[in-house]
């Protein structure tokens, strides 16, 4: 897979650095544990999020899980479309499924976060 | 079928209002009306009466036939409880005249089943008061846990964590939840009951208590259960008892009796109440002794006269979790219940749960994996694991058994088991429905080897097949405002 | 024994395929934990209980003429209700988690949540909760959610039960709760005002009020949605068959008790909590909601939707822990509100109210009687003064047959003398007569 410029949350979010923001989205094994998904809830641009707390809300027809930051900071950009698309989940989860772009307060988090092998090492554990 | 409003033919009527013998009143203002009259459908009693007749063939029910539906105890609802709480001396009792002067001279005969249920309930569950205004078994929860906060209050206290199981039922961390408290989870062990060593590395002083269904969602009942409550009290933590499985040791066990504080009876599935579609039920919940004082208000009271009334001078209730005194008409039901078994009957309940249910255990065991094998209480869980190998899930199972003509199981809870299916035979079915239900489960389990896409295109015997549920939730109409 | 199928021979029979005796069954439970028998009598049959039961129901007052209200009223009952939820197939099921086998109620909780929305003028509308009170608390709970913000500004003219209710549930939970005392017994406006604030998450009323006076909401709605906050209306249901409707006045919630929509007093319950709201909110109701799909080959049908916002996947993040709720009870309104009807529902709430307003009338002839409050617009229930204590006159109109209605001062301090009385169109201008002129004679 080509995504061995992102890094992974244990909680099964990705991200993606681009000059100074954070991309961040849901793992193809997130999706797939999630099945059908119908709602998604983000936040606004300009409110804060803290690295492990919750930002988000995500619902499946049988099941419901938070979406947690990998990274500190203030929301810069929102992928308004996506509630409405959650199709886009199933055809592209690291592409146009994206959630929210942080930008982070503190770069030094994002070495805190597990490189691709790592991840695929933490799910096979699940 | 049709939508009720589908049917309105403009100009119908149904029930006929009586004529007015007094003259038109001046009290509403004009400007205060609706404007538009609300759109109800405009049909004729029998229009109504068909309707819904045609609605109740789309159902299944107990009266139908076997519904082993795991932890929700659908056992039989005897009928004299309906004809009996459809008695105008009941029914027709309006709950403020409890309130009235001479301490409700008159509603005694209302005022008596409350507080007779309330003593037989003491000696079922080994606790020393209860309340019944709870309405709900996730009502009582939070009854419960309101009256642990108020107790912690009291003592001055500082607690902030609910200890709960991983086999727990949802309402557990939800009650707690909505009370203020942090949940805390702790796992099963290997033998499917709460891991002992994890409870003890989680207990501390923040710890208001823990609550525990005995015996659990798995059917089991826990050894260790008098050391847990030691534990638990150790930090002066309560221990709470969920009642919903009580129907697994009525007449042989009691709560109070393995050191539980406070515990909450499910009166529509142990004490046979009908479950209405989704209710109404009635979730009583007793304490002992020095939880009292703390109970809602009021309390029914036998005065030195023999009559009885209601106390509502008790400074340290929690106050009202309900506007009266539950749902009455619940709680006749179950009163009559109570009566009729009596003391013999009440144990024989029991029995023949767990008998039953470890009946259909030993007899599936050989086609179903069992994660915990060995005795179990009023209910006991398979994983469809070897079945899921063939491509045949737990859901397939359930759907098969539909077409073979049963309520299936629960699915998928506990949690802890994967593809579970949660089996509750109760005690009121016969060894010859229960010997149907085996001989289907055995049959399903031998057509997932052989036609498993039969299963998946289970049921076809229905009204209707399987449900798109995702559209359902992504293009939401839930309700018909045109 | 009753209820209990298999015969002593069958048990046998299982036993022996088990290997174990009954005994046996219950060997898990530690010895000293078994208990050696119930304290209770022996069973009876259902001849002797029924006896047992007639007596007891014998010795309540259910034959007084009824003139109490208070949230509870004494409403005619069609008997084709009856006739419709005795039916096993809807009494004797549970939740519809399983929709092929349970298409007839969760149709029916379709038509009521519709039935529900088009009563209220509201958008959307859950299955139900447990009774008026606990929907007034969901309802606050919601408004929180959907804030974020604590400050609940409650009217005293709600309901004191459902007040006292709302206290109780959120003692321990960070709610600033402010109670602003009534004005002649209708809504304090002015103080109103003054206490919403952007700290403000809604401001809860009710329609009519305790004390039987209607208003329009409409202007609070205006001010209450200039802060961002709720507007929460506790409404009495049968009086929207006449009164504007909490949607056009522009509620957010909708809460009220539907117990008048053809269920029996019942000592209490059980009654029928229904709440309604706005779409952007329906994630924040609590409690089931059926929805409209199709089935793999393209038929209508109905299934429990949105879930995952219940405890039973939620758990402790659930937007609520109500799990059984009053879904017979739902379905006896539903069926009520269409045998009713449009025509028939404007009639009986025009009817309440006529007689009302006759009995007002009637009683505030009589010389020592006063109206409490100056009562212009109300609906089926006012408050009147009597010269001696609420309680000994009710006492003294209790031996003449009629329960007169409810001393308010169990709720409202200096009301000693005032008695809460309600109408409804089961109440008939002799039996209104008879209740002035037992006043009369006792004053």
């Amino acid at each position: 897979m080509a995504n061995e410029d992102l890094k992974y949350t244990e909680s099964h979010e990705w991200a993606r650095q681009e000059g100074d923001v954070v991309t961040v989205g849901l793992s193809d094994y997130a999706v797939e544990q999630l099945g059908d998904i119908v709602f998604l809830e983000l936040p606004s641009v300009g409110d804060q999020v803290t690295k492990g707390a919750p930002f988000g809300a995500i619902e499946s027809v049988k099941a419901a899980a938070d979406i947690y930051a990998p990274v500190s900071g203030e929301v810069a950009e929102v992928n308004e479309a996506l509630p409405d698309e959650p199709e886009l989940f199933k055809t592209d989860c690291f592409g146009q499924a994206w959630l929210i772009k942080i930008k982070p307060s503190d770069p030094a988090q994002w070495d805190s976060l597990m490189d691709t092998a790592a991840y695929a090492e933490h799910v096979r554990g699940q | 079928m049709k939508l009720i409003y589908e049917k309105s033919i403009p100009g119908r009527r149904g029930m006929r209002p009586a004529q007015s013998d007094v003259p038109a009143g001046n009290n509403i203002n004009p400007e205060w009306r609706r404007e538009k009259e609300a759109k109800l459908p405009e049909l004729g009693e029998v229009d109504v009466v068909r309707h819904f007749t045609g609605l109740s063939k789309g159902n299944f029910g107990v009266d139908t036939y076997f519904y082993p539906l795991g932890s929700c105890t659908m056992k039989y609802n005897p009928k004299s409880s309906e004809r009996i709480a459809g008695f105008s001396g009941f029914a027709d009792l309006h709950p403020l005249l409890g309130d009235m002067p001479k301490g409700g001279a008159l509603s005694q005969g209302a005022l008596q089943v409350l507080y007779e249920i309330d003593l037989m309930m003491r000696e079922i569950t080994g606790m020393a008061a209860f309340t019944t205004q709870p309405l709900a078994g996730a009502h009582g929860e939070l009854t419960g846990i309101l009256t642990m906060a108020a107790y912690h209050r009291e003592k001055k206290n500082q607690k902030s964590k609910l200890i709960i199981p991983d086999s727990s039922h949802g309402t557990n961390p939800a009650s707690g939840a909505v009370a203020g408290y942090e949940l805390v989870l702790v796992p099963s062990d290997e033998n499917g009951v709460i891991d002992l060593g994890a409870l003890k590395k989680t207990v501390d002083d923040q710890v208001a208590g823990l609550m525990l269904t005995c015996p659990n969602t798995l059917g089991l009942f826990n050894p260790h259960i008098k050391e847990i409550c030691d534990l638990i009290h150790g930090v002066d933590g309560l221990m709470y008892y969920d009642g919903a499985n009580m129907n697994a040791i009525v007449g042989k066990a009691r709560p109070g009796d393995m050191g539980f504080d406070i515990v909450h009876l499910n009166l529509h599935k142990t004490f046979a109440t009908p479950h209405g579609g989704g209710g109404p039920g009635a979730g009583p919940v007793g304490v002992i002794e020095k939880l009292e004082q703390f109970l809602p208000v009021p309390i029914v009271v036998r005065n030195n006269d023999g009559s009885y009334g209601l106390d509502y001078h008790r400074p340290k209730s929690i106050g009202k979790i309900a506007p009266f005194y539950g749902n009455f008409g619940v709680i006749l039901k179950s009163y009559v219940y109570i009566l009729m078994l009596g003391k013999e009957g009440l144990e024989r309940v029991s029995e023949n749960a767990v008998l039953n249910t470890n009946y259909i255990k030993e007899k599936l065991k050989d086609y179903y994996d069992l994660p915990v094998p060995g005795l179990c209480k009023h209910e006991c869980v398979f994983s469809a694991s070897r079945q899921m190998k063939l491509g045949v899930h737990a859901i397939d199972i359930a759907k098969g058994l539909i077409d073979r003509g049963f309520h299936p199981p629960t699915v998928y809870f506990p949690l802890t088991v994967r593809e579970a299916l949660m089996i509750e035979p109760t005690e009121t079915e016969s060894k010859e429905t229960i010997d149907a239900f085996i001989e289907a489960m055995i049959d399903i389990a031998k057509t997932a080897q052989t036609d498993p896409d039969s299963l998946h295109a289970s049921p076809t015997t229905t009204i209707v097949g399987r449900m798109d549920e995702t559209t359902a939730a992504r293009n939401l109409n839930i309700a018909c405002l045109d | 024994m009753p209820f209990i199928t298999n015969t002593e021979q069958q048990q046998k029979e299982m036993l022996q395929d088990l290997g174990l005796t009954m005994e046996q069954l219950f060997e898990d439970i530690p010895k000293d934990l078994r208990c050696a028998g119930l304290d209770l009598p022996s069973g009876l049959s259902e001849q002797e209980v029924q006896q047992q039961l007639e007596h007891l129901a014998g010795l309540n007052a259910d034959d007084l003429i009824c003139f109490m209200g208070g949230g509870v009223y004494d409403h005619f009952i069609p008997a084709a209700i009856n006739a419709i939820t005795s039916r096993g197939e809807f009494y004797t099921a549970y939740t519809p988690y399983q929709p092929e086998l349970s298409q007839g109620t969760l149709q029916a909780i379709y038509e009521y949540q519709s039935a529900i929305c088009r009563l209220t003028e509201m958008e959307v509308a859950n299955a139900s909760v447990y009774d008026g009170g606990t929907a007034l608390y969901e309802a606050i709970m919601m408004a929180r959610r959907a804030t974020r913000r604590e400050k609940i500004i409650l009217d005293d003219g709600v309901n004191p039960i459902y007040r006292q209710i709302v206290r109780t549930h959120v003692r321990s939970l960070p709610v600033e709760l402010v109670e602003v005392a009534h004005a002649d017994g209708q809504i304090n406006r002015k103080e109103i005002w003054a206490q919403i604030d952007d700290k403000t998450a809604a401001v809860v009323v009710q329609n009519p009020n305790f004390f039987g006076f209607i208003d329009d909401f409409t202007d609070i709605a205006e001010t209450v949605h200039a802060q961002k906050a709720l507007l929460i209306v506790s409404v009495h249901p049968l009086s929207l068959g006449i009164l504007k409707t909490p949607g056009a006045m522009g509620a957010d919630i909708v809460t009220g008790e539907g117990q008048s929509l053809g269920l029996p007093m019942s000592f209490g319950g059980p009654f029928l909590g229904f709440i309604a709201t706005r779409m952007p909110h329906v994630r924040k109701l609590p409690g089931r909601i059926a929805g409209q799909t199709l089935d793999h080959q393209g038929r209508r049908g109905f299934v429990l939707t949105l879930q995952a916002r219940e405890q039973h996947i939620r758990r402790e993040k659930a937007t609520s822990n109500i799990c059984t709720n009053e879904a017979l009870c739902a379905l006896t309104a539903l069926i009520y509100l269409s045998l009713a009807g449009k025509q028939g529902l404007k009639e009986i709430a025009q009817l309440c109210a006529n007689k009302a307003c006759y009995a007002y009338q009637r009683l505030t002839q009589i010389p020592q009687v006063k109206p409490h409050f100056d009562y212009q617009w109300f609906f089926n229930e006012f408050v009147i003064d009597l010269p001696l204590s609420a309680k000994e006159a009710s006492e003294k109109l209790i031996e003449k047959g009629i329960a007169a209605g409810f001393p308010l001062s169990r709720y409202y301090k200096d009301m000693d003398k005032s008695l809460l009385i309600a109408v409804t169109e089961k109440r008939t201008k002799q039996q209104i007569d008879r209740l002035a002129q037992a006043l009369e004679a006792i004053l």
